[in-house]
């Protein structure tokens, strides 16, 4: 009996031992990344084979947002098209929300005063309750934020669209009755894209460590398109 | 002798006792209970965020409404609101779950902190200024 619960207390060390490892692991990857001046692409990719002057040839697709079409707070299609070639930071947020949201924007606000003069960074909040969140509410809020339209857009749109795109960008998002932060749960990521609108970074906007960090890996992509340009 | 014995026990209980009522948390009572019900909105420094929150730090509101701020508190606020001469609009929750001890704790931290130095409550007089506002329970 005693020896059974010892080695069940064993076998649970080393697994939590496991998670921790690889844990670190997967972290120090992302460091590494950082410190070579390039950002992995994260997410899901696949080999897809095509023929190119009848020779198979084999690349590696890497997970991209698909295409969008949201209005933004005045009301100005915001598309795949605006975002391309930038570099720009998504998140998903309501603007009633009483939870994690206010220090997100917090958070963001502070991205927004280091890249506002930087016209190939966008930033670009989804709101997750779209009833609510009309084209006037996010203006409001938006000018109580006091940030430029061209820089911040605050969208909206279908909701099976932004629940969709929000998958995409890897950030869970779910209508919930019966949580605490007024019937939405969501996940407080920013989610960082290249100009080919690739994942390259996926930080917690609650946290200000966190979001230093975003702010050391945005002129890492900056530089990258630069390089990438000539 | 058998009596002072007794007494100088009772004494070694007494301060014992005292002792570790200083080490519990309620000293920081308040603080936690901003962290968890008003810091997400309100921030860490009380600065609020820009004209959408309203900052705690340095509001006149906090000395202009003294009265109502357990019942605020507890219940939440709609509508327009001004503080420091800028208006604010936007709801704010209540915290229903937390007793007259517990707001009291609350109000004095914010009441005290931030740089700010209003006077604080008693829990006689924030029982008595809920009276107002009964909790409700669904």
């Amino acid at each position: 009996m005693s020896n059974n619960s010892k080695f069940n207390a064993l076998r649970r060390g080393i697994l939590i031992a496991a998670l921790a490892l690889s844990a670190g692991f997967i972290y120090s990857c992302t460091e590494i990344g950082a410190e070579g001046n390039t950002l992995p692409i994260l997410g899901e990719r696949e080999a897809v084979a095509r023929e190119v002057n009848g020779k198979t040839v084999v690349d590696t697709v890497y997970h991209q947002i698909p295409d969008f079409a949201f209005v933004d707070q005045d009301s100005q299609q915001v598309t795949q098209q605006t975002v391309d070639g930038k570099i720009y930071v998504a998140d998903f947020f309501f603007t009633s929300c009483p939870s994690i949201c206010p220090k997100m924007k917090s958070q963001m606000l502070r991205v927004y005063e280091e890249f506002k003069d930087d016209p190939d960074v966008l930033l670009l909040s989804h709101s997750i309750d779209p009833q609510h969140d009309t084209v006037a509410v996010l203006k409001d809020y938006a000018e109580r934020l006091g940030v430029e339209s061209e820089k911040w857009h605050f969208l909206t749109g279908e909701k099976d669209s932004i629940y969709g795109i929000a998958m995409q960008y890897l950030v869970g998002v779910e209508e919930d009755g019966n949580a605490a932060g007024g019937g939405f749960t969501h996940g407080g990521h920013f989610v960082l894209l290249d100009g080919q609108r690739r994942i390259r970074g996926v930080y917690d906007g609650t946290k200000e460590a966190s979001v230093d960090q975003l702010m050391q890996d945005i002129p890492l992509l900056l530089n990258e398109k630069q390089h990438a340009q000539k | 002798m058998r009596r002072n014995k007794w007494l100088s026990v009772a004494l070694g209980l007494l301060s014992l006792s005292t002792l570790t009522q200083c080490f519990t948390d309620n000293q920081n009572e308040g603080q936690r209970l901003y962290a968890a019900n008003c810091q997400s909105c309100h921030m860490e420094d009380g600065s609020g965020l820009r004209s959408l929150i309203p900052p705690l730090a340095g509001a006149d509101y906090l000395q202009q409404h003294r009265q109502q701020l357990p019942c605020l508190t507890r219940h939440g606020v709609e509508g327009p609101m001004v503080v420091n001469g800028i208006e604010y609009n936007r709801a704010m929750p209540g915290a229903e779950q937390l007793g007259a001890d517990e707001i009291t704790n609350l109000l004095n931290y914010i009441q005290t902190s931030f740089g700010n130095s209003n006077p604080r409550y008693t829990i006689q007089e924030v029982e008595k200024l809920l009276e107002a506002c009964p909790p409700h329970y669904d």
